[in-house]
């Protein structure tokens, strides 16, 4: 895969697919960018589990906060990195020992590990990097454009109003995410 | 949907326009409406500190202001789009968000008369100071530079003379320095020059022109290349610190490559105000939609009539670099090699009173104080847009006593000709 240029239909099909994320780096602090993307992919019907090691038996917006990936009792689809670049590389490394493995590393703006990527890929995963989930989810849905954003997308097919019915809120048109 | 990327024209026509998903309107509709009502509390305040995307109130963003700005993200190949009331609330809005008080910025002297004022006289109120370089002198650029520089400002064709700038060169001078390179891209649109793809990071755009392209309506357009970093140095407290009025957000970190753009929305649009009218999105909107076909012919015929005048035994000279001869025709081959653009410069022999007599004698052409109509246009900047200035800045700026500009239209090239064979008479 090329990092520097991801194809449309590689990160729908992700975005499409996956129904559990862990957030790896989850903050309680309301202006982080990890709890705007907690509480957004939460609202487009993702089961999002925060997790950071200093907040453990917390609740961020009603989900129980995890220390570390292996404590997570669930089967994880998609690991969502908010650390910086070497952490990223350690947190892949936790993501590959886990049973199931999960399907897809993200790693979001600024955090880019292309070891670790390697790593990742030639265990069968999926790697994004450099990308924040929101803004693509928001590309690939049409909800970028609302403030002017370029989604490199042009389409004769009419956006679609989110399964949630809310005003103001659209979704992918693919298979959604259910709990 | 296709990950195949589209043609310039087909962009123009779709790129931010997909059919409405409340009513599946074809053509964006126009959303004649200041605000917009909220799913809940939390839907409010989610919206207010920047959560969640959506529309809360039209001075900050309108769904047809939104299909435009993301047009123009995709025409100029930025990361995000910002649509205003003018060219001139984009400039406003820009500086606003990269400036502080005592803060300078680098501009050429080759710019609209409209610009070189606000720079010289109402950036002074906000404390932002222009320090003025020469666009065919490189090292005037680099001489012009100081610790206090926060940007470099340039356009990829100017206004009035028809200059075109060497903007690779200008890049790596604000590269080097560590300052975002701005070029105001309005005489050539994006179908002529890309100038992020020459290492510009901001582009700002008069809509009011070839964008829109049919006189009736205002606008303008700041677009984020998304290829500067913010960060470096904490040079830009408005992108890389805490915002004390969104509760401690760090724009640069929160919003990364699209992180200018959002900024100059949710901080310039919301404080400073100069939000377009979502009927002139529409009308900007509709016309941009021809952009390619009207700017081809535009410099079709503009080349055929610089030609002409360039035969005439009663013309002194023509500036305009489509022509073979012209000082600035390699960098048109290089920056805008479909067309040279539609606005530029003569003189008569007769000098003052000789340009005066044509622009009172012209009978198709109008005259009047704007470019990039679909109707030819003629002016005498010295006696009008650039009335402001000193004879040395009016010479400066292209625009000396015997200047007159023609911003050439889509009419029947013949007929354009011929109007002004018998205005020279």
């Amino acid at each position: 895969m090329n990092h520097d240029s991801y194809p449309a239909d590689y990160i729908r099909e992700i975005l499409n697919s996956v129904k559990v994320i862990a957030l790896v780096g989850a903050s309680g602090n309301v202006v982080r960018p990890s709890y705007f993307v907690l509480q957004y992919l939460l609202s487009k019907g993702y089961d999002v589990i925060p997790i950071n090691p200093g907040l453990v038996g917390q609740s961020l917006l009603g989900k129980t906060v995890y220390g570390s990936l292996k404590e997570v009792p669930q089967a994880i689809d998609m690991v969502d990195i908010f650390r910086n670049s070497k952490a990223a590389g350690t947190i892949v490394d936790e993501a590959l020992a886990l049973t199931p493995k999960p399907s897809v590393i993200w790693m979001q703006l600024f955090v880019r590990n292309d070891e670790a990527a390697i790593r990742a890929e030639a265990a069968g995963l999926k790697v994004v990097m450099n990308r924040c989930s929101k803004i693509e989810y928001g590309k690939l849905s049409g909800e970028w454009a609302w403030v002017g954003g370029n989604s490199g997308i042009i389409s004769s097919r009419r956006q679609h109003m989110h399964e949630s019915g809310k005003m103001q809120s659209l979704g992918l048109g693919g298979i959604s995410p259910k709990r | 949907m296709t990950d195949r990327p589209a043609g310039f024209d087909t962009l123009a026509i779709h790129a931010g326009a997909a059919p409405d998903p409340a009513t599946g309107a074809r053509i964006t509709p126009i959303y004649q409406t200041t605000a917009y009502v909220f799913n809940d509390v939390k839907h409010a305040a989610d919206l207010f500190a920047l959560r969640v995307f959506g529309n809360i109130y039209t001075r900050i963003m309108n769904p047809t202001q939104g299909v435009l700005e993301a047009k123009i993200a995709a025409l100029e190949g930025g990361t995000a789009a910002l649509a205003l009331a003018s060219g001139h609330a984009a400039q406003m809005v820009i500086f606003h968000t990269i400036m502080q008080p005592g803060d300078e910025f680098v501009a050429v002297r080759q710019l609209y008369g409209g610009s070189i004022n606000q720079f010289n006289h109402s950036f002074k109120s906000f404390g932002w100071h222009v320090v003025w370089a020469d666009a065919e002198d490189m090292n005037s650029i680099e001489k012009a530079l100081s610790p206090k520089t926060k940007a470099i400002f340039i356009e990829s064709i100017a206004n009035p003379g028809g200059r075109i700038t060497d903007i690779a060169a200008v890049a790596k001078i604000a590269k080097r320095a560590g300052v975002p390179l701005i070029v105001d891209n309005t005489l050539a649109t994006p179908y002529l020059c890309k100038p992020i793809e020459h290492g510009a990071n901001i582009v700002v755009h008069s809509l009011t022109k070839f964008m829109g392209g049919h006189g009736n309506s205002m606008g303008g357009a700041i677009v984020d290349g998304g290829n500067f970093d913010w960060s470096k140095g904490g040079r830009y407290p408005l992108l890389s610190e805490p915002n004390e009025s969104y509760h401690g957000i760090k724009f640069y970190e929160t919003f990364g490559g699209m992180a200018f753009a959002i900024t100059c929305r949710v901080l310039g649009l919301r404080d400073l105000g100069p939000a377009i009218s979502p009927q002139n999105a529409f009308y900007i909107l509709t016309g941009m939609e021809t952009l390619g076909l009207r700017m081809q012919r535009h410099c079709d015929n503009a080349l055929k009539v610089a030609e002409w005048l360039s035969q005439n035994p009663k013309v002194a000279w023509v500036i305009y670099a489509g022509l073979p001869t012209d000082a600035h025709h390699a960098l048109h081959k290089k920056y805008a090699p479909k067309g040279a653009g539609a606005v530029f410069t003569f003189g008569l022999k007769g000098g003052y009173e000789a340009g005066v007599k044509v622009v009172s004698s012209v009978k198709l052409l109008s005259h009047l104080a704007n470019v990039g109509d679909t109707r030819s246009l003629i002016i005498h900047p010295a006696s009008t847009t650039h009335s402001q200035l000193t004879p040395d800045q009016l010479k400066k700026a292209g625009a000396g006593p015997d200047v007159v500009r023609l911003s050439i239209g889509i009419e029947d090239v013949a007929d354009i000709i011929a109007d002004l064979e018998q205005a020279i008479g």
